[in-house]
């Protein structure tokens, strides 16, 4: 049995724990207990990993483990990582992590929230390190439905309302995937034998163009439209406002990050051909995307809104990026994938934490609370700091390597659009410094806030914890970006060996 | 060969210093990280001044005779593409050399400065990390070994500036100041961004050595005509140079220096006059060696230097805060760097301008951050910025006043003061090359001379005014920066730049020109005897001749309203005409459609629930009904 299996073993036992647990207390600290466990796991994944490369192992996949698990249609359990997917997996289980800590004050139902939010953990990782396109899709079914759960019970807000219109947008978008996957399959053996759906044999055959270009929307919208792809994006807004915080975090943090990858893994890497040609389509949505999400934040003033629509913008990127189709700027989407992962989680723990306190989340209502909480303050500030893409932090790293990769394609229109998408970093300065003197600095203009505390314990494990992620990688990027570059080998191959097909 | 690498350590104390007193400030005493941090700068300043000696006397010469440039450190950060590495390290060559002397040496006078000014100030331990932070990163920008690495520290820099503007956070004007800091100069850096991007993938590398060697890619690559005329290659200085401009206040991205003087005083003197705001210019000096064959780019920044220079000067004769005069001052006085960099050739005698340029960043570093420290001593005394509220008070600051005076006189360009040798040899550069450009420089030197002694005198002199507590001189903490720099202004004029620091590195003798050096000196004296007459005593001269001049008058003390228009742009064109459509689009267009599909498929299915109404006699009757009409259809079919 492969190690990658403890990463669905351990949230299943801890859901379990938490279901045998007879208090409040017991059902956090076996939250605690499963997720660290699981945080520990990631992490030694990676050294094993970087050990493994190390050693001069350079197979495409590592840790595989493959067992039949029903015949007739040849679906297999099927697992195995690369430099991406482990690195996708290591910001997931930072950001799980996290979530459990900054979820700290849950009142209602704690067991259930606690049992929802692992599950959803669950089918994300199930997602990350499966390599059979059913068994990929199932477990983003598992990550998708606890979503409504947990935005219409725990949430505020019209809730019900943001709950339903998120997961009917998700599940439009999941019959999109289901039909894709469903077209790769049956053209998975041109040359008779069985049908599969496993990625790496399907990615070894070639699909006619004509199939490619009639599959390729289905699966890039379908994923897009989590990956927040305008204009499928207004699911984001909403679900984000109305959601907990440690729903937020997650969402915003690891879900939409499923989009980006299911792009990049399955529509761009089976259908190289159809991307080629197609490509230029979401390449405009994606460029409008970025620029329409920034300057959409600058008007809202609910700090939720102002962060899901800097999702928007930074997802955006994510998909930019990928459509750039050269090895640069795909290791830019996934480092921005893990960047925008963890310091959004930032922002939306640090959000849920004012909101606790000062129970508004409209910034005109709040000011000056640098005063009476410096540490949560300070926390914003570096988070709002990493988002505009200062150096030094996680944020800077990606965008400067997608700026650089996408620039490598010389024509006009991949050139203005680059032009474009890079005046983002403006717009981004100005919504993330609006806020932060709003917010943050100057007079109290609410007398009741001089009451308010900073950070309790948990609040500094989440946030810091955070932090620390996102400086790790913004000053000592080259591990990450060189174990990203490995794994981008058989895509880059598959797109080079597509492009002069077409010519 | 000499082993430098121990440079490494100018970056790696500051970096240390922020980390410790940002993390740990608050357990110290204030006075405990202020020493930690002052001590911490003397380390690299030490440093610095055995480096410089190192460099420019005992490490031996290139084959040419000219200094080398050298590698001290430098390894991989991250790979980019094949060719494109970022990489981090410090390279020596005369520029940074040079650069690191006058950072250190204002930085350490900043520090030691503020132990007095800030004293009992709120965030005594935060302003200190914040100074370390700021001289980690303008370290770092200055020794960058490509030009990836400059941007980042460059980000850095501005970063710190931000921060330290927003000092005192809790005032509304100090983080709008802040806020349009940022956001101005990172727009300017957007263009920075797209500048590099250009030159990156046209030469195919970012290091220093490469791009400006003698067989650089820049000069081979590029070269073809691509967008209005202008090659790829121009294009890409031309970008560069607009991040140069942001950083250093030039028109007319200059907006956001006046505002940034709601900082602190000892911040406004080391980031706002002695280094931040010189990066431009390094920056342009840095990429000198392919600017040289870009002369359209290089002749826009001989134009923006030189309009910028006699626009702030006129400004600064109408403001009466006093910091706000000094921020036009320096952004004119930058306005004469860059022109002389506009103007100059390259190698030897023809490189005049580059060395001038080079020569007034030193010596302007060391009168505009004295003129600054100054100011914040008589800000400290009086509580006012403004130079009506004062007068004759140099009977209460001997120290303050001695050395004020000065700077002016180093500023006005009275020798044997330092600043006029740089200005000298900038005039002479400028009058080589172009006849309008020397004329718009004279005229500014007038102008400098006058508005120095506008300030000096009415701050010194004029009336008494009756103070609520007698003013009195400041600490030794504050006095002795002052006495060190007013001793730097006097004899930095003295050193041989023309051995040290040139286009090529080789050393080239200069003789001065009397013909433009008297007139320069007369035009100096012409403004402060105008100055005398108008300020020394009270007098209305001032006041009738400001009325006299009208509308200009009026405009020029509303800074020709180029606020105003960036306002009009950013509040109403983009903040109300473009984000708050986008936002309502998003709510009513996107989301109306997503709404409108969920609301038609929720309409049809509620209309098709209707025929499951289980109703037995609505079946039958469907039934029948369906039976007749297929029936009927069937026949028709069949008959024809």
């Amino acid at each position: 049995m492969s190690f990658l299996t403890l990463f669905i073993i351990i949230p299943v036992l801890t859901v379990i724990g938490i279901l045998l647990c007879k208090n409040h207390m017991q059902v956090k600290w076996t939250a605690v207990v499963g997720m660290s466990l699981q945080l520990i796991t990631a992490i030694v994944l990676i050294f094993l990993f970087l050990a493994e490369r190390r050693a001069g192992n350079m197979a495409e996949i590592l840790f595989i483990q493959d067992n039949l698990w029903y015949q007739t249609l040849n679906i297999h359990f099927f697992v195995g990582v690369d430099g991406v997917s482990v690195a996708m997996i290591g910001l997931t289980s930072l950001v799980v992590f996290a979530g459990i800590f900054a979820s700290w004050d849950i009142v209602d139902l704690p067991r259930e929230f606690f049992t929802s939010l692992i599950l959803l953990a669950s089918g994300v990782f199930g997602f990350f390190i499966s390599l059979d396109l059913f068994t990929m899709f199932l477990f983003y079914e598992l990550a998708v439905i606890p979503m409504y759960l947990l935005i219409g019970i725990w949430g505020s807000g019209p809730r019900h309302y943001s709950a339903m219109k998120l997961t009917l947008m998700l599940m439009g978008g999941s019959a999109l995937i289901l039909l894709g996957i469903l077209g790769l399959y049956f053209n998975s053996a041109p040359g008779g034998g069985p049908l599969t759906f496993d990625l790496i044999q399907i990615s070894k055959v070639h699909i006619p163009v004509e199939t490619q270009r009639f599959l390729f929307p289905f699966l890039f919208v379908g994923f897009g439209v989590l990956g927040a792809l305008f204009p499928f994006h207004t699911w984001s807004p909403d679900g984000h406002a109305s959601a907990p915080t440690a729903v937020s975090m997650l969402h915003a943090g690891v879900l939409m990050k499923l989009g980006g990858y299911g792009c990049y893994r399955v529509a761009v890497f089976l259908l190289p051909e159809a991307a080629h040609q197609l490509g230029w389509i979401f390449l405009i949505l994606a460029t409008i995307g970025v620029i329409y999400g920034a300057l959409g934040a600058v008007w809202q003033k609910d700090l939720k809104y102002i962060n899901a629509y800097s999702s928007v913008s930074h997802c955006a990127l994510v998909l930019f990026a990928i459509l750039m189709f050269n090895q640069t700027a795909m290791n830019g989407a996934i480092m921005q994938m893990i960047s925008h992962g963890i310091m959004t989680a930032l922002f939306f723990a640090l959000i849920g934490m004012i909101y606790g306190r000062t129970h508004t989340r409209y910034i005109n209502e709040m000011g000056g609370l640098m005063k009476v909480m410096p540490f949560l303050a300070v926390a914003y500030v570096i988070a709002g700091l990493a988002s505009l893409g200062l150096p030094g932090f996680s944020g800077f790293v990606a965008e400067m390597t997608i700026f650089v990769g996408a620039f490598q394609n010389a024509d006009v229109f991949h050139r203005v659009a680059t032009i474009i998408v890079a005046s983002s970093i403006v717009v981004t300065a100005v919504y993330i410094l609006r806020v932060v003197g709003i917010l943050l600095l100057g007079k109290i203009r609410n007398e009741a806030y001089e009451m308010i505390t900073d950070a309790k314990w948990y609040d500094k494990i989440s946030v810091v914890a955070l932090i620390f992620g996102i400086t790790v990688i913004g000053i000592a990027p080259l591990w990450l970006s060189d174990m990203i570059t490995q794994g981008l080998g058989p895509i880059m191959q598959k797109l080079l060996s597509a492009a002069p097909m077409l010519h | 060969m000499i082993d430098f690498s121990y440079t490494a350590l100018i970056l790696l104390i500051p970096l240390f210093l922020f980390v410790l007193v940002g993390l740990f400030g608050n357990r110290f005493k204030p006075l405990v990280s202020g020493v930690i941090g002052t001590s911490g700068l003397f380390v690299i300043w030490v440093l610095s001044l055995f480096t410089a000696y190192k460099y420019f006397f005992v490490l031996e010469k290139a084959t040419d005779g000219s200094f080398q440039k050298l590698l001290a450190v430098n390894t991989v950060w991250l790979h980019l593409t094949d060719k494109l590495h970022i990489d981090m390290g410090v390279l020596l060559d005369p520029i940074s050399v040079m650069m690191l002397i006058v950072i250190t040496t204002v930085s350490l006078m900043v520090h030691l400065y503020s132990i007095g000014y800030m004293h009992g100030e709120k965030g005594f331990q935060r302003f200190f990390a914040m100074l370390s932070l700021f001289s980690f990163s303008m370290l770092g920008l200055v020794v960058a070994t490509n030009i990836f690495q400059m941007y980042i520290f460059w980000e850095l820099v501005g970063v710190s500036s931000y921060l330290l503007i927003g000092f005192y956070y809790t005032r509304d004007t100090a983080v709008a100041a802040s806020k349009k800091a940022f956001i101005v100069t990172r727009f300017a850096d957007l263009g920075f961004l797209i500048g590099i991007l250009i030159l990156s993938y046209t030469t195919g590398t970012f290091d220093f050595i490469t791009l400006t060697g003698s067989s650089s890619p820049a000069f081979s690559s590029g070269q073809g005509v691509w967008f209005l005329g202008l090659s790829t290659m121009t294009w890409s200085m031309i970008f560069i140079f607009m991040g140069g401009a942001g950083k250093s206040a030039m028109f007319p991205l200059h907006i956001w220096l006046p505002d940034a003087m709601e900082g602190p005083t000892p911040v406004s003197a080391l980031i706002h006059a002695a280094t931040m705001v010189v990066a431009g210019v390094y920056l342009v000096a840095r990429m000198f060696p392919i600017y040289i064959h870009e002369t359209a780019a290089l002749d826009i920044v001989a134009w923006v230097g030189a309009f910028t220079s006699l626009f702030a000067a006129v400004i600064a004769c109408t403001q009466f805060d006093i910091k706000r005069v000094l921020a036009y001052s320096t952004m004119s006085q930058i306005g004469y760097m860059m022109l002389a960099l506009g103007v100059s050739g390259y190698g030897g005698h023809e490189g005049l301008g580059y060395m001038a340029s080079m020569f007034h960043l030193f010596t302007h570093a060391f009168f505009k951050a004295l003129l600054f420290l100054g100011a914040g001593a008589i800000i400290h005394a009086v509580h006012s910025n403004y130079m009506n509220e004062m007068g004759g008070l140099r009977k209460y600051l001997p120290i303050t006043h001695i050395t004020f005076l000065i700077a002016c006189l180093a500023i006005a360009g009275i020798p044997p003061f330092a600043g006029f040798f740089s200005k000298d040899e900038i005039l002479v550069a400028a009058f080589h090359h172009n006849k309008v450009l020397f004329a718009m420089e004279y005229a500014v030197a007038g102008l400098t001379a006058f508005y120095m002694f506008r300030l000096y005198y009415s701050v010194f002199w004029r009336k008494e005014v009756h103070y609520h507590h007698t003013p009195h001189e400041a600490p030794a903490t504050m006095t002795i920066p002052l006495i060190f720099l007013a001793l730097g202004s006097t004899f930095t004029g003295f050193i041989p730049f023309t051995k040290l620091v040139t286009s090529d590195g080789l050393p080239f003798e200069i003789h001065t020109e009397w013909g433009i050096a008297i007139p320069s000196i007369l035009i100096a004296v012409v403004g402060i005897a105008v100055a005398t007459v108008f300020y020394r005593k009270e007098n209305n001269i001032a006041t009738r001749l400001a009325r006299s001049m009208g509308g200009f008058y009026t405009a020029a003390y509303h800074k020709f309203y180029i606020d105003e228009v960036y306002l009009f742009i950013t509040k109403r064109i983009i903040f109300n005409y473009i984000s708050r459509p986008i936002a309502w689009f998003d709510r009513h267009i996107v989301d109306g459609t997503m709404n409108g599909v969920s609301y038609v498929t929720n309409e049809a299915s509620f209309r098709i629930r209707k025929f499951q109404s289980g109703q037995l006699q609505q079946y039958a009757i469907v039934f029948v009904s369906g039976t007749i009409f297929l029936a009927l259809l069937f026949i028709y079919l069949w008959t024809n």
